[in-house]
């Protein structure tokens, strides 16, 4: 059987969980690139790739960032921001848009302002978002609304993850930190400071 | 009690939608005086509902939610049934249980918080619906009372399993025909504030959602009672609209031609000599700043 790669979609209405397809988790000190187990440093360059070669570069952080909850909450807010202004000085048509909460709002929600996890196509067709990425969002949530992305549109997520990773993101990060969301944005830096910012688009 | 736990960070302050800001700036988090009539003029913490236009139990929600003594330091449970639609667009901690299974996870709630939290007050409060309260979970409710666990118990008493098209339920009244329900009931409608009483709830009352006053006081003394001395129930007639045929603004009156003398929610309140005790001494009434209206004086 063909190994099953992670992959922007739109792939089907009901696409499959990337882990009842085979595709694991990274350990501490890796990522996964399309479902491929990589080293941390390599899925932070293909990261900094796909966020500076976007149209439309957008974070989309969730409660557990939004709040200033504990003092980490907060430390990880100011990397987010930071990651944010460096893709905004880069291309400003980047987003920044928050997952509130996880409930069903009635009757829909406004794609402009939020994302829901519950259609998060909305948010990225209105948008017209082709890179996405997700931190602070718990895990079942950000599994379940990334396999809804995949099946539905044609984004490219990466996940941010401050546990063990999210096999449905086409880019995962594990263990989290406010240092990792910081070397992200250096990463970003770095390659836009290159100038190779411009042909960059990664092969899927 | 304050808001230290609801602070958007600072970078996000400016994109986050605007019910959220209106809660971190007008919610009544962290007031000692909350009642329902900060509903209106301050954030409630409940944000929308999806229950049908009209139901009395969105309006008792709400008044509700107002009434809690301490929101943030709260955790409701909640059980299947139409009130779960509304538990996610609260803004208080909250559980959804299995159907019936409410008050054995409140229970375990409860112990949980009071043994992780020595220091701080965690009131734990039940919101389920009679077929909840009543008939699938009746064992765990009566236990929980039989073992003086300290929780409030509030069940929406609408009669009947509304969420699954009216079948019967034991707080359905005799001879009532539901759509799901076509022979009639057969017997009595269950005494459950008797139950509550002889199983050794310390507060118990009944009452509808007419009264917003009403509902303030019930809720307040059922939580605070709950808090140190030992269950209490508070039993309301929500009635489900939808199914006794009535239009979206006929529930209120459906609830005050139910409550009146000798009918079957006509008020009842019960207090045990030691909850009596511990409110008078630490909750004593609420005095009310009364405004001195002016006559004026005509010549
Ligand atoms: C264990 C279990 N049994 C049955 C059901 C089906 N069910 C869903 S809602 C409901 C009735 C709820 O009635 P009630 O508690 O009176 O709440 P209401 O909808 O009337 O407010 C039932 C039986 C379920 N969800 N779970
Ligand atoms: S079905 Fe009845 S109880 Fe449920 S939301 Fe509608 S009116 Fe209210
Ligand atoms: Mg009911």
């Amino acid at each position: 059987m063909e190994k099953y790669r992670v992959l922007p979609g739109p792939e089907a209405f009901l696409p499959p969980a990337a882990a009842c397809a085979g595709v694991v988790l990274p350990d501490p000190g890796q990522g996964h690139i399309h479902g491929e187990i990589v080293p941390e440093d390599a899925a932070m360059e293909e990261a900094a790739k796909r966020f500076l070669s976007a149209k439309v570069p957008t974070i989309f952080p969730g409660p557990l960032v939004l709040w200033g909850w504990n003092e980490n909450a907060e430390q990880k807010a100011t990397a987010i921001k930071a990651l944010y202004d460096v893709l905004k000085s880069h291309n400003n048509g980047a987003l920044l848009i928050p997952m509130p909460d996880y409930r069903p709002k009635y009757p829909k929600i406004d794609p402009e302002i939020e994302i829901n996890p519950n259609h998060p196509n909305l948010t990225i067709w209105h948008n017209k978002i082709d890179v996405c990425m997700f931190v602070g969002v718990h895990c079942h949530q950000a599994n379940m609304s990334l396999k809804i992305i995949r099946g539905g549109t044609s984004c490219y997520t990466i996940a941010m993850c401050a546990q063990a990773g999210h096999e449905d993101a086409m880019i995962t990060f594990r263990d989290a930190t406010p240092e990792k969301i910081m070397k992200l944005v250096d990463a970003v830096k770095r390659l836009k400071d290159s100038g190779a910012s411009n042909d960059v688009r990664g092969t899927a | 009690m304050d808001k230290e736990k609801i602070k958007i960070n600072p970078e996000f302050y400016d994109i986050m939608p605007v019910e959220y800001q209106e809660l971190v700036e007008n919610a009544t988090y962290g007031k000692e005086d909350r009642g329902w009539k900060d509903v209106g003029s301050s954030k409630e913490l409940i944000e929308e509902h999806s229950l049908c236009a009209g139901c009395p139990e969105s309006i008792a929600f709400r008044h509700i939610l107002a009434s809690l003594p301490n929101p943030e330091e709260t955790v409701m449970v909640g059980s299947t049934g139409c009130t779960s639609l509304v538990f996610p667009h609260i803004a208080l901690h909250n559980i959804h249980s299995l159907f019936g299974n409410q008050n054995a996870v409140a229970s375990g709630l409860k112990r949980a918080l009071a043994y992780r939290f020595p220091d701080k007050i965690k009131d734990v409060v039940v919101l389920a619906g009679d077929g909840a309260t009543v008939d699938i979970g009746l064992d765990m409710t009566l236990q929980s009372w039989f073992r003086q666990e300290k929780f409030a118990t509030i069940c929406f008493d609408n009669e009947l399993y509304a969420n699954t098209g009216g079948q019967e339920s034991g707080l359905m009244q005799k001879g009532f025909v539901g759509k799901m329900a076509p022979a009639g009931k057969q017997f009595e409608k269950v005494d459950m504030p008797g139950l509550a009483k002889t199983s050794g709830c310390h507060y118990v009352a009944m009452l509808t959602s007419s009264k917003p006053n009403r509902v303030e006081k019930v809720i307040r003394n059922a939580v605070l009672i709950a808090r140190e001395i030992g269950p209490t129930y508070v039993q309301i007639y929500t009635p489900c609209i939808l199914e006794i045929g009535k239009q979206m603004m006929e529930g209120l009156q459906e609830m005050r031609d139910s409550e009146g003398p000798g009918q079957r929610f006509e008020y009842q309140e019960f207090i045990t000599d030691e909850a009596k005790a511990y409110m008078e001494a630490k909750h004593p009434k609420k005095k009310r700043k009364k405004k001195r209206v002016e006559e004026k004086k005509v010549d």
